[in-house]
């Protein structure tokens, strides 16, 4: 669900279809029939935005049928793994009591307190009453242990998350999935029988998303609720079973992990924030640590990341150079961002492999905050969209100020350097060839930018620029580049970089075997600790591992964490410890074997975890799978020796989450931003609290109000034949003869309606723009009945721009800026507008004009953005 | 060891890799036809085709591969099928375009593949019309034609062809055609059991003495554009052929005939 997986990831692909040939069943859930559809042993069409209702139908199928409640399996597994019996505090009200909210909305309706979704806890067993001296971060750490959760093992106590459950999915019928998806209640039985047969003791099942699921203001749920189905039905942390998320490029990946985002430093600590208690070090660990969960480890990854970012010069006395670090203020993600651009809130731009200005939403309103820029660089193959913005059709240059640098990069086959895939995996890509001309690397930019601002800081006396002036910058090897005979000897080298994120001693400059070596004292540095390992002595890269098996291959790349492919697989087997079948047999606890460990008494430790494939265990490799949780102990040691998710602060996964979301506990259907459809289960339209900028030219469609003039359901998305934004693919010949021209797809039934011939030009419209294109008549889009109504979508794949060899209007000019609030993603997957036959009246610049003369909503400021004041007040958690 | 392909069209996923692999080994430009030029202007892709996802259009000299795309049934009545198949030349045992260039330029090396020699050929266009399936095209550039060579200069330096290198899905498979066959039978026992009813392999040694490109498809032949039964053009030929000589003696004898007449004539004279 929510990925077009046979199109856009067909590599990845051909191992599903390995599936399919050793009998394996493809269900594919999706509004269109693409071809993965195609594929698929089973396709159902539901309404684009509609799949909380779908997957919210299955739990309550599931929970509400005997043969899962009665399944000793699936009994065992929910029960030990997950927090179905964990009781929620008294006052929480679920959006049964409140008409579709959670309690603890704010008065102006634009924000929740999760102070009614927290657990009980039994507070006479907290150690708070029993301090100690604080003489480390994990004595601070033990003075904060929290009291031993409440739970009712029998899931009758009405606060029971069993309970709450029930109730929040009880209207989610299986002739509600029906009205709402517009799929027939069979279709929808035939997928619950099918997941529920194929999740037991000796089969699992996956569920695939990627950016159909994330690109909503409800993203984040969604992807919610196929965790908790796959903890229902004893999916998670078994092989063959998880969530899998497909990224949308090589290496996006590691570009979360090792951030361009700006509310994480690295490896998912989080960034300080004027809004949290950050002031101190101290503040700041306390603050991102879990007392009970791995994350009370936070200490030794962040001062070993300070230490790796200012070596000599970070010490204890300074706080390892923490102080002179910036804060953010708020959402400062690339929405918020054109936002302040349009309103003059933005100097500068530094754009590398990214073409906003056909990428971004809303993308006409985009291109008009860059001409508010007073420079920009660009950095790309091609003179893409975004560096020639200032020519684009229907703008004068000479009205545009901005100075554009347009800098030429090199293509990965032309630099060193590790891509990290979507499961994890660091592999090694080396340098074949210099890059032709100016051209160069990513890394040799940044280098020599950052290279280049030391030197202009040099003699500050100002304390802020104390970061620039000690920050460790020592990668450039000329001699190895010598050596390899490149041209461009002034090439840093990508090893070094790669030494330091795997971490080293700081004394005698060796190589850490992995994140349990990291220290919070300073004698460590780290680049980012979840790749630590990666690179564990000289000589040996485990990115360039290349031994390959038919299952897991460990000995292939290195997965993050310490080369673990499955993650929390204390669940593939029984709470005892034993496999849960010979066929689904992973990681399993050997009572006899020796530990390699000794206890107090230097005793050998017998029993220990192991894998049967050679993958790494997330798991204390000794602890015994019946052993007691530890009230007064740190970390991992406080969860019981049943407890998977070794990253939650209970161990368990969640069905339901008392903390992380911002947007409620439990996902619940809300209509899409824009949908011609008022919400068939609850009073409450939308997100309540998803972010939105009423800003001129950025105007919405109003549920009801427009749903007259904008009646049709509208999707972006990608094909095979074209990469993204076309900076990799519009130039190239043999790519734009396979897909030439922009195209919108329609079923036959809507063409008809509109007197659409296929072939014809015509023109998809939003209050906020046109998109003209060639019209694909088509059967593989289906009319659906929503609620007892026709509803009609239309699909409009988002490649083309106005440079580049194959040219086409840009299909996010009709796209809105509102994300999902928790992780600020846009909404390109559903929106609501309409099509005529024709082409468009004006070009895009002058559309926009006339979009923002008739706007007559109200305005908000340069620093609204900034503090994001306008969504209320955020919680300081 | 005569080598080939085996496409196994249930599992094409339509990606085009094949095309563009193809193009990229065989140093093909893009089809002229698809773009319109006009000096001192990027060249304008002009090919849309509005036929499902297939913008090739047909195979030609710059095209050796094309991936058909088959629309049936639809959503809304819930029996939607989506046919998916890389076509390109079959290298057939009974070669048509072989059998009718008359310079030679044709052969089939001892791999069994058919190649045209760029060197030999001189562009008379007898094999365009002898090809029972499209595939072979005249290249106005260069004024000879070209197909598919089963990447002749990778398959005999123990390469597989480049189509079958990239497929993700492994729809293209090179290698022995006995063992191809041998495979394919297997799979259309597999898929008839999963009750895919029409599944067959196209090309076996029923057409054409064996196509060594051969195809399994799950819907009947002309459904994606392949001749049921393909004929040799030798059979039409050498019934023209023998038209041709009966008519040639016919009107020899006539213009003896006629000159005897004359000499008669003259003789009479």
């Amino acid at each position: 669900m929510g990925s077009n997986m046979a199109e856009c990831h067909p590599v990845a692909f051909r191992w599903v279809m390995k599936g399919k040939e050793k009998g394996g069943k493809l269900i594919h859930i999706d509004p269109r029939f693409t071809r993965t559809s195609a594929m698929a042993d089973k396709h159902v069409a539901i309404r684009a935005g509609s799949d909380i209702a779908f997957l919210g139908g299955v739990v309550n199928w599931l929970i509400n049928n005997p043969r899962w409640l009665n399944s000793e399996f699936h009994h065992s597994y929910v029960q030990n793994y997950t927090n179905i019996a964990t009781l929620i505090d008294g006052d929480f009200k679920d959006t049964e009591d409140l008409d579709g909210v959670f309690s603890g909305l704010s008065e102006d309706a634009k924000s929740y307190s999760g102070k009614t979704w927290q657990y009980q806890r039994d507070a006479s067993s907290s150690t708070a009453q029993d301090q100690i001296e604080e003489k480390n971060y994990q004595d601070m750490l033990k003075n904060r242990l929290p009291g031993v959760l409440k739970s009712d093992p029998s899931w009758q106590d009405p606060n029971s998350v069993f309970q709450i459950l029930k109730r929040h999915y009880q209207r989610y019928t299986p002739e509600m999935v029906s009205r709402v998806c517009g799929c027939s209640e069979e279709q929808f039985l035939a997928v619950c029988e099918m997941l529920l047969q194929n999740s037991q003791r000796h089969k699992t099942s996956a569920f695939v998303y990627a950016v159909g699921w994330t690109q909503h203001t409800v993203g984040v749920q969604l992807i919610r609720i196929a965790g908790i189905v796959q903890s229902l039905l004893g999916n998670a942390g078994r092989p063959g079973g998880g969530i899998l998320a497909l990224r949308g490029h090589a290496s996006i990946q590691g570009s979360t992990d090792i951030p361009t985002l700006y509310h994480s430093w690295s490896g998912y600590l989080a960034a300080k924030d004027v809004r949290r208690s950050h002031d101190t070090l101290k503040e700041y660990i306390l603050n991102e640590s879990h007392t009970t969960s791995f994350w009370s480890n936070t200490p030794a990854y962040t001062v070993s990341l300070l230490k790796a970012w200012f070596g000599d010069a970070a010490t204890p006395e300074n706080d390892f150079g923490y102080g002179a670090l910036p804060a953010i203020t708020g959402d400062h993600s690339i929405l918020p961002m054109f936002v302040l651009m349009q309103l003059g809130g933005v100097k500068g731009m530094l754009c590398i492999g990214q073409n906003p200005a056909v990428g971004g939403q809303n993308a006409e309103f985009q291109r008009q905050g860059m001409e508010k820029l007073e420079w920009m660089v660009v950095r790309d193959y091609f003179e893409t969209e975004t560096a020639a913005f200032w020519k684009r059709p229907g703008v004068d240059p000479k009205s545009i100020q901005t100075e554009v640098f347009f800098l030429p990069a090199a293509h990965a086959a032309e630099c060193d350097g590790t891509f990290t895939n979507t499961s994890r995996l660091l592999q090694k890509h080396d340098k074949a060839v210099d890059p032709p001309d100016d051209a160069r690397s990513d890394l040799w930019f940044t280098w020599h930018l950052i290279n280049r601002m030391k030197q202009a800081y040099a003699n500050s006396t100002n304390p802020r620029d104390w970061a620039i002036q000690n920050l460790l910058w020592d990668y450039l090897d000329e001699g190895e580049n010598r050596k390899q005979g490149w041209s461009i000897l002034d090439e840093p080298s990508a090893d070094r970089v790669l030494r330091e994120i795997n971490g080293y001693t700081w004394a005698d400059k060796k190589q850490v075997p992995g994140f349990s070596a990291l220290k919070d004292d300073g004698s460590t540095a780290c680049g980012c600790w979840i790749y630590s390992g990666v690179f564990p002595a000289e000589g040996l890269n485990l990115a360039a591992a290349r031994i390959s098996d038919d299952y897991v291959s460990p000995g292939w790349g290195f997965a993050w964490p310490a080369n673990r492919h499955i993650l929390y697989t204390r669940a593939s087997a029984d709470p005892a410890g034993n496999p849960w079948s010979e066929s689904k047999k992973y990681t399993y606890f050997d009572a006899a074997a020796d530990s390699g460990t000794k206890d107090a008494e230097g005793k050998p430790v017998i029993g220990k975890w192991i894998n049967a494939f050679g993958d790494g265990i997330d798991f204390p490799t000794a602890k015994r799978p019946d052993a007691p949780a530890d009230p007064t102990a740190v970390g991992v040691a406080w969860q019981p020796g049943t407890a998977p998710a070794i990253l939650r602060q209970d161990g368990k996964f969640w069905l339901f989450a008392p903390s992380g979301t911002v947007d409620g506990p439990l996902p619940t259907h809300y209509e899409p931003w824009e949908s011609p459809v008022n919400n068939p289960l609850y009073k409450q339209q939308r997100n309540p609290v998803a972010k939105n900028w009423p800003v001129k030219g950025n105007r919405y469609h109003e549920p009801g109000v427009d749903s007259a003039a904008y009646p049709l359901i509208i999707s972006t998305y990608r094909l095979t034949e074209h990469y993204l934004a076309g900076g990799m693919s519009r130039w190239l010949p043999w790519l734009v003869e396979l897909m030439p021209e922009l195209f919108v797809e329609m079923s036959p039934q809507l063409a008809a309606e509109r007197g659409i011939v296929n072939g014809e030009v015509v023109t998809a419209y939003t209050v906020r723009g046109e998109v003209q294109g060639r019209a694909l008549v088509t059967s593989r889009m289906k009319v659906f009945q929503i609620d007892g109504r026709t509803v009609h979508g239309i699909g409009i794949p988002w490649h083309w721009g106005y440079m580049g060899l194959a040219k086409g209007d840009v299909a996010n000019d009709i796209v809105s800026l509102v994300a999902d609030p928790n992780v600020t993603i846009h909404e390109g997957k559903v929106f609501s507008g309409n099509l005529r036959k024709g082409p468009r009246s004006k070009l895009a610049p002058q559309l926009f004009q006339d979009h923002v003369a008739q706007d007559t909503s109200s305005e908000i400021t340069a620093d609204d953005v900034r503090f994001e004041s306008y969504l209320g007040d955020v919680e300081n958690s | 060891m005569t080598k080939g392909m085996f496409v196994d069209t249930s599992v094409c996923i339509g990606c085009k890799a094949c095309q563009v692999a193809c193009k990229q080994w065989n140093e093909l430009g893009e089809e002229p036809s698809h773009f319109e030029y006009e000096a001192g202007l990027p060249s304008k892709p002009i090919n849309f085709t509005g036929d499902s996802y297939n913008n090739t259009g047909s195979l030609s000299a710059y095209d050796w591969r094309e991936v058909k795309f088959i629309e049936q049934g639809s959503v809304l009545a819930g029996n939607m099928a989506w046919l998916m198949m890389s076509d390109s030349c079959k290298h057939c045992t009974h070669a048509g375009c072989l059998e009718a260039c008359p310079t030679h330029a044709i052969v089939r090396t001892d791999l069994g593949n058919v190649i045209v020699q760029q060197d030999v050929c001189n562009g008379c266009r007898d094999c365009i019309a002898a090809c029972p399936f499209d595939v072979i095209s005249f290249n106005h550039q260069t004024g000879k034609v070209n197909k598919c060579t089963l990447c002749n200069d990778r398959i005999h330096n123990g390469l597989e062809t480049a189509c079958a290198k990239v497929c993700p899905t492994d729809s293209i498979v090179y290698g022995d055609v006995d063992a191809l066959r041998t495979q394919a039978a297997a799979r259309v026992q597999a898929l008839k059991r999963q009750g895919f009813n029409k599944a067959h392999i196209y090309g076996d040694t029923d057409i054409l003495g064996g196509l060594n490109v051969f195809y399994l498809l799950l819907d009947e032949p002309e459904v994606y554009g392949q001749p049921r039964a393909p004929q040799l053009p030798e059979r039409n030929l050498m019934r023209n052929t023998l038209t041709s000589v009966a008519s040639a003696i016919m009107l020899g004898v006539g213009a003896l005939l006629a000159f005897r007449r004359r000499g008669g004539k003259k003789e009479s004279v």
